[in-house]
This record gives structure tokens, sequence and C-alpha cells, in this order.
């Protein structure tokens, strides 16, 4: 077999596990509970691995505040000694089957959300979001941003996690897929998402035996946040693309992560191995008193949903979108149709309307990104460049291109290293 | 008639490869042109599609 066909089969075993995957929520618990190799002075970050040195402002504020939840710090002076001291592991999400929007950061004491690849038994996991505005995955840790999480921690998470009881699990594919014919595309708009969730999870709140209070508390909470939904379609995509992982020559990229200082990906056929180039300014529209000035290089994993076959990838089925990140109404349509060209497979489920149900471009091949000089289009909001300040808008932008150029080297610097080539 | 003479006397319909300039000259004619947005292999890139090359 030429090496050439070798690929072409990786490619496509690739694909198939891909598409067959079926994230679906199984239950929640907390970081410090379930996620592997967790400990009290562990902190999960979003993007490949990063020192406290080199972390951009929101992904050093979103520390400062987690520090200060978990009580092991009192104030900024304090979590800014003890991140630089050493004492503190940190890592990234994706190094523990863990991914986290803006930021990223998890903590010991974190909800998350318990998502299952039932075909191939692995898990994903995630916290609960947050909102909107001055939030820790921005990089805001003032006060009302700790108030907020412990009020996840100790009302939030403990009627979800009783309601699930109630709902059994859910099927978070068929959720999604319906969620894009209702205009969302699982990564800026998740407006319909969250009323498809909230829908099921309404009846088994009130069944809780939580207060009245408590549970209107929890409902007009998620009522009021758009992207609540978002928390469950990254660990979705995660558990998706995991599964799809480590399969021998293949050149599909399984993770797509940034830590605002750097872009990283990683190729199923090349393993762990994280590809790396500085982050980009994200191009798009900045809240009012801003400009492309106050903003952080790109961040997040919420990229996992471009990697997996949705987001970007499906700007064409959520085009009100555009009035969030920039564009006009063709751009979505155009930026959905420009992905088939360096992607390997349509996806089954994922089905765009406005291009007669065409399945989402899925499966990014690093051959078709050099190849062509087409990158993955990624829509993302924009965190502040300092810590504390938070959210400044949302909009478009790319991975670098030197990481597929990188993995393309490395990629055929492997097949002469096998004697393959 | 032959096939070539058929052509001829139909409207013109111009689809432009390479130089966008003949697309853009034809466009001030008003005549129907849609360009292609062509690209070499890797943009040109000796190295990069050399490594291509190896795994075709």
């Amino acid at each position: 077999m030429s090496i050439a066909e070798k690929i072409a089969q990786a490619n496509k075993e690739t694909l198939e596990r891909v598409l067959a995957a079926q994230p679906t929520l199984v239950g929640m618990s907390t970081a410090g509970e379930i996620i592997p190799g967790m400990t009290k002075k562990t902190i999960l970050h979003a993007g490949p691995p990063v020192t406290w040195d080199k972390m951009s402002g929101p992904l050093q504020g979103a520390i400062i505040g987690g520090l200060i939840y978990e009580e092991l710090a009192k104030d900024e002076k304090e979590a800014r000694e003890l991140a630089a001291s050493g004492e503190i592991t940190f890592d990234s999400c994706h190094h523990h089957n863990t991914v986290g929007p803006m930021a990223g950061v998890v903590t010991y004491k974190m909800p998350v959300w318990i998502v299952q690849n039932k075909t191939y038994g692995n898990y994903a996991y995630c916290t609960q979001n947050e909102g909107l505005g001055k939030v820790l995955r921005f990089g805001a840790f003032e006060e009302e941003v700790i108030t907020r999480l412990n009020w996840m921690e100790k009302t939030l998470y403990p009627v979800l996690k009783e309601a699930l009881t109630f709902t059994g699990e859910i099927d978070l594919k068929s959720m999604l897929a319906q969620s894009l014919q209702m205009g969302d595309e699982g990564h800026n708009r998740n407006v319909a998402g969250t009323s498809l969730l909230l829908r099921r999870l309404a009846p088994a709140i009130v069944k809780t035996g939580f207060s009245d209070e408590d549970k209107a508390a929890v409902l007009e909470f998620i009522s009021g946040n758009d992207h609540f939904w978002l928390n469950l379609t990254m660990p979705a995509g995660k558990c998706t693309m995991d599964a799809a992982g480590g399969i021998k020559y293949s050149t599909i990229v399984y993770t797509m992560a940034r830590n605002g200082t750097e872009f990283g990906i990683r190729v199923s056929g090349l393993g762990d191995r994280w590809f790396t180039a500085p982050a980009e300014i994200i191009d798009g529209l900045y809240f009012p008193g801003y400009t492309m000035e106050d903003a952080n290089p790109d961040i997040g994993d919420s990229s996992i949903t471009e990697t997996t076959g949705y987001g970007g990838f499906a700007m064409a089925a959520a085009i009100p979108i555009v009035q969030f990140v920039g564009g006009a109404p063709q751009d979505a349509l155009n930026y959905s149709k420009s992905m088939y060209e360096i992607t390997e497979a349509e996806n089954n489920v994922y089905k765009i309307p406005a291009l007669d149900f065409r399945g989402t471009a899925t499966g990014i091949d690093i051959q078709k990104v050099v190849e062509t000089g087409i990158r993955p289009v990624i829509n993302s909001g924009i965190a502040h460049k300092n810590p504390g300040v938070g959210q400044v808008g949302a909009g478009i932008v790319h991975p670098p291109m030197k990481c597929f150029e990188d993995a393309l080297e490395a990629f055929v610097a492997k097949l002469e290293e096998e004697g393959e080539l | 008639m032959s096939k070539i003479n058929e052509l001829f006397n139909k409207d013109l319909r111009v689809i432009n490869m390479g130089l966008e300039s003949f697309y853009n000259d034809l466009k001030k004619q008003e005549i129907p042109v849609t360009h292609v947005a062509w690209k070499p292999v890797a943009g040109g890139n000796k190295k990069l599609s050399s490594l291509l090359s190896r795994l075709k």
C-alpha cells in the first residue's frame, strides 16, 4: 500500500470515529472528584501548556480569581505570589479530558458536567457557564465574580445534579443537531440549545427537593444566559474528537486550542504533540468604549467546536450571529462553504438548512490547509488584555498557518524515521 | 455549422483563472465573467509543496 493510500485509509477511519460519536450528558460532579490528575493545588487552563510568566492578562486574572475562590489566597497580591511560587501545578485542560471556554480555568472545587461518548466510552468534562460580562473565564476576579462562582457551587450545581437524576441521560448530539436547525452554531450562538436544554431540565428542576427560591434562581440564571449551552457543546466536541486521536497515518486535526499567548493544534497521527504559534488578535465587533487596542490575543478551548465541525464551520446555520461577531449574512455562508475545501467529510448529523441541508464541513486535514492556504474559521469572544476587566467584544479569528506547516513537517519527518518514506 | 462557430454566435461567458486584471478589464466592459480564486499549491512555497508531494 502506498503512503497516500495509508493516509487516505487512516483519515477515513478518523472520520468514521468522529461521525459515529454519541456525546451524552451523563451527570455532574466536581473537578476534584472526577477529573483525572486533579489536586487541590492543580489549576487547569485553556490551550496548550503555558507557564505563569508567559500567561496573558486574562488567563492570569482567571487564575487569580480561581485561587481566591479556592481560598488559597485572600487577595490579588497573595494570589500572584502563590501562582509565581511554583507551588501550583498548571496544566492544559486537554491533558485531563477537559475543555474550558476563554481562560478555561478549572479548580478543585468547581462543579463540572460529565459527558460521555457512548460509542467509545471516553469522557469529557467542562464547568458550568457563568454568563457574559464580568466573569472568571474572561479574566475578571472581583467580588461579584467569586460570589457567583460560590452560588454556582452551592446552589446551581446541587439543583442541576439532582435534576439530572429525573431527566436521565441527555443525548447532546441530537440536541446540538436540532439547535443548528434553529439558528445556533454551537460556539457563539447558543440561544436555541440553551432553550432546548432548559425545556428538558425545567420539569426536573421543579421535582427536586430544593426550596422554591433556589429552583427559581436556577431557572432564572439559565434563562438569562444564552451561552449556558456552550459548556455542553464543548465537552460534546471534546469526547468526540478525543476518540479520533492517535490514529497512525491520520493527518486530521483533533485539537485546536488557545491559551491567550499561543494557538496550538494536535494531529491524530502525531499523538499528543502540540504545534504552536503566537495567537492572533480577533477581528470583530467591540463593545462600546473598547477597540482592538484593548484586545487580548485569541484565547479558549471553545475552538473544539470548529475542530468537530460546528461553531464557525456552521455559521451559515446561524446567520444572525454576524450581528455579534461582525460581517454580513453572505460572509456567514461563505465561511461555512470555504471550510469544505480543507475538510475530509460532511457531517451526517449536523446540517445547515441554508446550504440545502448539507452536512457541516468536518475533519480538518493539515494537508489541505497547507495546500490551499485556507485556514479554519473560528468565531470567538474577545477578552480584554488586562486581568480583571472581562469581555470586550466578539469576532472572527484563524489559527496561525505555522501550526499546520510545522505539523506537516513533523508528519513527514516521523514517516522518514519509521522508514515509510 | 461547426461547434466552434456555434460558440462564437453565442453571448460570451468567461471564466478567468490567473491574473485578476483580465477579470477586471472584462467586468469594466460589462462582460459576464467569473473569477476563479486560484493559488499555487502552498502559496508557491517550494519546501511545503515538496513535503506535500511526498505524501501523494
